[in-house]
């Protein structure tokens, strides 16, 4: 699956998000702060789904706020785990 | 109105455990809960399922699990091992013609004999696990403490864990973090579009789910058609 439509899916179902306003999401939609629903509870959540999804293993490690400022950023970060 | 609840219960450990049951006869569904945080957040919609079921003449029980919801039993002291026994110790009671899990409850459902098996989203018993540590994770880091997962596993081995509000013991993380769905025959459906899907929504994964009317009644007939 393409990082791009995992990431919107797994954005829709883990934050409740309208489809409609995810689709138009661009790589500047800014994530962490700008939508209340995504709080480092709901990260959990979201990081698992990712994996299962993209069939790709997340170390937390890795993991930093930067990555949940953009959809651009967290796009990418998923891209580069699927190497 | 069909559909009006009352308790049955198994006994497990010397404990009664409950079995809520909607609808006006013997329960012919079981429902085994997705586990932990997600059985709260699927709750209302299977209970609006339920009732939805009880419309069609389909009565059908939810159990506890021990340790979970209204059970006296500590949750630090389960397993999955031990909560398949209670699935069988509760499918004794309802003699259920479709044993219907949801999510980590399809992990224990193996223990039972069925006629019909509906299955919603299995999921992989790691995958619980490590939502549950990454919530531990991310509440340590906002009170500004470093632990890491595999720190919490191996702490897990000593002594019961705290997980996002649930006390695990090392069985229980052991297990789950192995545990994959038993390779049972079954009609196994995910919420969305396309083959082998309901309407809905990944409820279960929802900081605030609420409740979802349209996909319980899509749980109620899915479940309908395969015992028909």
């Amino acid at each position: 699956m393409q990082a791009d439509i995992a990431v919107r899916s797994v954005l829709v179902d883990v934050l409740g998000l309208d489809a409609e306003r995810v689709a138009a999401f661009d790589a500047d939609t800014e994530l962490f702060g700008a939508i209340p629903e995504l709080d480092s509870m709901a990260v959990a959540g979201l990081l698992t789904e990712l994996e299962d999804r993209l069939e790709i293993e997340i170390d937390d490690d890795d993991v930093d706020a930067e990555i949940f400022e953009t959809f651009g950023n967290l796009v990418a970060f998923a891209e580069a785990k699927q190497g | 109105m069909p559909g009006a609840l009352r308790h049955l219960f198994y006994k497990i450990d010397g404990l009664a455990e409950q079995l809520l049951v909607i609808g006006d006869g013997s329960p012919r569904i079981l429902f085994v809960p997705p586990l932990f945080d997600e059985m709260n957040r699927m709750r209302r919609t299977l209970v609006l399922a339920m009732h939805a079921l009880a419309q069609r003449d389909i009565a059908s029980a939810l159990m506890d699990l021990p340790g979970c919801n209204e059970s006296l039993a500590g949750l630090e002291t389960q397993s999955l091992t031990h909560w398949r026994d209670a699935v069988a110790a509760a499918a004794a009671v309802a003699e259920p013609d479709c044993l219907a899990s949801l999510r980590g409850g399809c992990l224990i459902d193996n223990g039972v004999d069925a006629a019909h098996r509906w299955r919603l989203a299995p999921a992989k018993g790691s995958s619980l696990l490590k939502t549950l540590l990454r919530t531990r994770i991310a509440g340590e880091r906002e009170d500004g403490r470093t632990v890491t997962a595999a720190q919490l596993i191996e702490q897990s081995r000593l002594v019961p864990i705290e997980l996002a509000g649930n006390w695990l013991g090392a069985q229980m993380v052991a297990e789950l973090h192995d545990a994959l769905p038993a390779a049972l025959p079954a009609r196994e459906v995910k919420p969305g579009t396309g083959p082998s899907t309901i309407t809905g929504s990944a409820l279960w994964l929802r900081a605030e789910p609420g409740e979802d009317a349209a996909m319980a009644k899509a749980i109620a007939s899915d479940i309908a058609e395969l015992m028909a």
